[in-house]
């Protein structure tokens, strides 16, 4: 059985559909890709799956259960993690303390103690355990985002969202993040994973998903999809899909 | 374990306070063991949630209305206290649900003009709050000056007490986590797994129950109540200055924030007569201005420095 699906599911601002009956399915144990051009609705999907934004029409199922209509704590119970683009530490607590609060309230840790025990070990997989007490407001960017992939962790998720924890990042620190991606993915938690860089796309996505003006315009293996004329059209326009696949033709 | 110490310790101090028998004094350690309870609960809503709640002046009218209002039809006061704190405690679980969804300004204002609601109501209900005439309550029989003084006292900062204890056990809970997370980042806690919704609503239970206990003790001790005097809008301000003075968020800064604001009006009321409004003010803003965290973090940082090694 599918661990998530999306069944038409359309999330109205105003007049503007910033998803537009999107249908695709996510397996368990999968990575999938979702890429597509700025404001094609990446975000605006996570925060519709999440509940942060519920989808006005449409259904998403998470392991089987409706959770279309449910409020964002309820999902973040059942398993369903996510990271932010733009990163939401809580500033003035110390980095444990920051990620304790997933593992108590979303892990399954029932006291103060065990989830900052718990938070400890995940510190030490994402290689944060030597500013675990620092305030989350003096931490680096990247560091940052590696707390982000900490606190998704701690919530001890089936499913992990992740919105582009390797945007302004150097070189080094995207090798760093795509072995830590890797590592979880072993781990078993399906991971879907929305990014910017196709390096990093290509490199660790069994599948990918493109966006584009809300619409799910393709969908399938990473190489394929990206000689796709619809999706180079989306990134590049008509005329230089036109030339390119006409060279490559 | 150090906080139950202290709070035994402070406790104990000013439970030997009637011996000094200065009636004076005592009226003075009433006011502060009340004014230690707002602070100490509005702690709750604006330090751990981060809701700048201006609910408080409600809940004490409330309160003392409730008390008041069940002793004229003959409960006793003990009862009419507790059904004080019960009627507060589930108002503000009615009322949060409807505004706790609003934030800073918005929550602000909406928490401001509950009380202004409440007292038209009294208002308006002459028949069974005396209205604009007020409500007598009745004495209690055969005691003294003296032992009244001294038995409200004790009344006061049993609450006081009570109100700290209980900040000890939700500073140290999942309860006070979650607040502090929701204060730090509300959307970040939502999507980890935080019911805010939930949670604020607890907050602002906590914030009104013993508020709403200590306006019905102050209707005893008093024995007259009106709307202006128990919806005082200073009584909703002066919990988050109090809270300000002492340190935000922490355990001890609310009572300490108590004494110093009770002081500051005693001896500027007492020299500048005409004018004391104004140098309590100028003293306040001062005060937010230069120490924003509170005495108790300049006392905080006075400790690290003298423990650290170097």
């Amino acid at each position: 059985m599918s661990l998530l699906v999306l069944d038409n599911a359309t999330r109205r601002f105003g007049g503007l559909n910033a998803v537009d009956g999107v249908t695709f399915s996510v397996e368990p144990g999968e990575v999938v890709g979702l890429i597509g051009p700025n404001g094609a609705g990446k975000t605006t999907m996570i925060n519709m799956i999440t509940g942060v934004h519920p989808a006005t029409s449409g259904r998403i199922q998470f392991d089987g259960r409706d959770i279309t209509r449910m409020r964002p704590h309820q999902i973040a119970k059942l398993g369903l993690a996510r990271t932010f683009q733009i990163v939401q530490p809580f500033p003035k607590m110390s980095v444990v303390e920051n990620v304790a609060a997933g593992a108590l309230f979303a892990g399954g840790e029932t006291s103060l103690k065990d989830a900052h025990a718990a938070a400890l070990e995940h510190l030490r997989f994402t290689g944060l355990a030597d500013v675990a007490d620092r305030p989350a407001a003096a931490l680096t960017l990247a560091q940052r985002k590696r707390l982000e992939l900490a606190k998704g962790l701690a919530m001890n998720p089936r499913l992990l969202m992740l919105d582009e924890v390797n945007a302004g990042l150097n070189a080094s620190e995207v090798d760093d993040a795509l072995g830590m991606i890797r590592r979880i993915a072993e781990r078993g938690v399906t991971i879907v994973l929305v990014e910017h860089l196709m390096k990093v796309v290509l490199a660790i996505s069994k599948r990918i998903i493109v966006l584009h003006h809300g619409q799910l315009i393709a969908q399938g293996d990473p190489r394929e999809v990206l000689r796709d004329r619809t999706v180079i059209e989306a990134y590049l326009g008509p005329k230089y899909a036109a030339a390119y696949s006409g060279g490559a033709a | 374990m150090k906080n139950w110490a202290i709070l035994a310790a402070v406790g104990l101090a000013f439970a030997v306070l009637p011996l000094t028998g200065d009636n004076y004094l005592l009226r003075l350690a009433t006011t502060v063991c009340m004014y230690a309870v707002l602070a100490q609960s509005w702690n709750f809503i604006g330090g751990l949630a981060g809701y700048p709640s201006f609910a408080t002046a409600a809940f004490f009218g409330l309160g003392a209305y409730t008390s008041a209002v069940l002793q004229s039809f003959d409960v006793p006061m003990f009862t009419s206290w507790g059904a004080a704190g019960l009627v507060a405690l589930l108002f503000a679980a009615l009322i949060g649900g409807a505004i706790l969804h609003l934030r800073g300004h918005y929550f602000a204002i909406a928490s401001l003009v509950i009380a202004e609601v409440l007292r038209e109501i009294v208002n308006t209900t002459p028949d069974l709050t005396g209205g604009g005439m007020g409500l007598n309550l009745p004495l209690m029989e055969g005691s003294s000056v003296a032992f009244e003084a001294r038995f409200f006292f004790y009344a006061m900062l049993a609450l006081g007490v009570l109100a700290t204890a209980v900040a000890i056990v939700v500073h140290g809970s999942k309860l006070g986590f979650g607040l502090r997370c929701i204060q730090q980042n509300e959307d970040a806690a939502t999507i980890l797994g935080v019911n805010t919704y939930a949670y604020k609503t607890a907050a602002f239970s906590l914030s009104a129950v013993f508020v709403g206990i200590a306006g019905a003790v102050y209707a005893s001790w008093v024995h007259y109540i009106e709307p202006p005097d128990v919806f005082d809008i200073l009584l909703a301000v002066k919990p988050l200055v109090m809270v300000l003075l002492g340190g935000i968020g922490t355990i001890f800064g609310p009572p300490l924030g108590a004494l110093l604001l009770l002081a500051f009006e005693e001896l500027v009321w007492r020299n500048f007569l005409t004018v004391h409004a104004a140098v309590l003010g100028l003293i306040i803003v001062a005060l937010v201005l230069f120490l924003p965290n509170g005495l108790l973090s300049l006392v905080r940082e006075r400790l690290k420095r003298a423990g650290a090694p170097s």
